[in-house]
């Protein structure tokens, strides 16, 4: 097992919002030095890289600095590196820095995530004329004849829940509703002005019966951690304890795999930070990981109180992607540490959380973490 | 949806047959001729039976709205919205599915479970399976 031999010591934020008109690099940097003095280590000390999707297969905006980017930028002696976009979800990154760890490859290694797709859409293009090329054609075809897109996904997905489960768009508002609470307490977030259910509603739609305040919002900005062999850790106390990793293709199937991996139970989960790149995904992982029942995610959360700051299970915390801004999952990890650090000033869960859950991805491309004090 | 200026899909290897099918107005999926069993999109090998006895084979053309979509963004110059993006699920075989366009039907009115039939819009050399109720 690789988990108790790697501990998330530091945790790295840079600017973040619409069109910083930013270089990626630069974001990086920010980030990665920021995350490497939060483990109290030098630079010096760093001697292995993660990230995803790595700086070579990557399309404009959604990554833009690789693993040996930043080997070369922080002039940093590496053992062991890292940059993929084939992983089990955006948090692989994470997990392949622990199997090198665990595989004693690597010592402090440094993970990042870095987009900036705001400012790449308005100098090079839409999203979708910058993803026009090789592997990418080849995936298109499926998809440019019949004029489909990124929302089509999540259409198909939401249509398909609500027609299953019953649950209805007033229930799954509660989502987009309840992070846009949150973001209000987050200066870092995107968007900040409240939000009603009714707003939700009135909401144009984009593919029916997404709407607007389904979608996650493009956003320029880098997260970075550091994740440490545990026996070389002095300070362990502000140590975030990564208790089970799930990394298999498929909601069910990394759920399954995390709780295979540990005596915790999700009745012991008291926060979650879960994908939200469309707010239907937070409900497919919710039931995946077992937070509530099967096609119970809507009821669940109906009225919002249950998954609000002082409810029982406190959601998406910074406002998520839906209000934050999309960091592909690494906004999320870097939520769950903060909280559980009980460092995240005014928007700090009232009862201090200790068992979190974290999840990335959708359908095939999916990875989830337990997080412990 | 005739009206529909499609964009092209690239002819590879492995799909060339697939798009040409519609030629003669027979949809046809990638068909393993050992164990009987679809896939699309298309495999050159069975990834049931790992047999790479692999063709395309005539369906029936007929299936049922799995899930479906209004979409209302102009994502191409020549596909205006709103029109119905859906999952149609294939007679042949349960989770069999065509990712299509529905046509000839408003789109308010497509429902989970609709019957449907296939037909085809052609762009450029390849002839797009699409379906109407
Ligand atoms: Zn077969």
């Amino acid at each position: 097992m690789i988990e108790g031999k790697a501990l998330i010591t530091g945790v790295g934020i840079s600017d973040c919002g619409r069109r910083l008109g930013r270089d990626p690099w630069s974001l990086t940097a920010q980030a990665a030095l920021a995350a490497i003095a939060d483990a109290g280590l030098t630079p010096a000390e760093i001697d292995g890289v993660s990230t995803y999707p790595g700086a070579l297969a990557s399309t404009p905006g959604m990554s833009g600095a690789g693993a040996d980017d930043m080997r070369s930028l922080l002039g940093l002696n590496l053992r062991w590196y890292n940059g993929a976009s084939e992983l089990p979800g955006q948090l692989g990154a994470i997990v392949t820095a622990m199997a090198a760890i665990g595989a004693g490859l690597a010592n402090h290694v440094l993970c990042f995530r870095t987009v900036w797709e705001s400012s790449a859409q308005t100098q090079i293009g839409s999203r979708s004329e910058t993803m026009r090329s090789g592997v990418q054609r080849e995936r298109s075809q499926w998809i440019d004849p019949i004029g489909a897109s990124h929302s089509t996904y999540g259409g198909l997905t939401m249509q398909r829940y609500m027609y299953e489960s019953g649950t209805t768009r007033e229930q799954i508002g509660q989502i987009a509703v309840v992070a846009r609470a949150n973001a209000a307490l987050n200066p870092a977030a995107v968007y900040r002005d409240p939000m009603s259910l009714d707003d939700y509603l009135a909401s144009r739609m984009i593919s029916d019966p997404l709407c607007l305040y389904d979608c996650d919002v493009p956003m320029d900005g880098s997260v970075a951690f550091i994740v440490s062999r545990a026996d070389l850790v002095n300070d362990a106390k502000r140590g975030i304890n990564i208790a089970a990793i799930g990394s298999a293709p498929g909601f069910d199937e990394a759920a399954a795999m995390m709780w295979s991996r540990t005596d915790l139970k999700p009745a012991d989960v008291d926060m979650a930070q879960l994908y939200d790149g469309f707010s239907v995904l937070t409900l497919r992982w919710m039931e995946a990981l077992g937070l509530c029942p099967r096609n119970e995610g809507g009821r669940f959360i109906e009225g919002g109180h249950r998954i609000a700051r002082d409810g029982e299970l406190p959601l998406n915390t910074n406002g998520g992607q839906l209000s934050g801004g999309r960091m592909h999952g690494f906004g999320a990890l870097h939520e769950a540490c903060v909280q559980l650090r009980g460092e995240a000033g005014e928007r700090q869960v009232p009862k201090r959380p200790q068992v979190t859950a974290v999840s990335s991805g959708a359908e095939a491309f999916t990875s989830c973490l337990l997080l412990t004090l | 949806m005739s009206d529909m200026q499609r964009v092209a899909p690239p002819l590879t290897t492995r799909t060339a047959d697939f798009w040409r099918s519609g030629a003669d107005g027979v949809l046809r999926i990638a068909h393993c001729r050992a164990c009987n069993f679809y896939m699309h999109p298309p495999q050159p090998l069975c990834r049931r039976c790992h047999s790479t006895d692999v063709g395309f084979d005539p369906v029936s053309g007929k299936g049922t709205v799995h899930s479906f979509t209004i979409n209302r963004y102009q994502w191409k110059p020549g596909m205006p919205p709103p029109y119905v993006i859906a999952d149609v699920e294939l007679e042949e075989q349960a989770g069999l599915f065509v990712q299509t366009n529905i046509v000839g039907v408003a789109v308010e009115d497509v429902a989970i479970g609709m019957k449907v039939a296939v037909e085809f819009e052609q762009a450029e050399e390849a002839f797009i399976p699409v379906f109407r109720p």
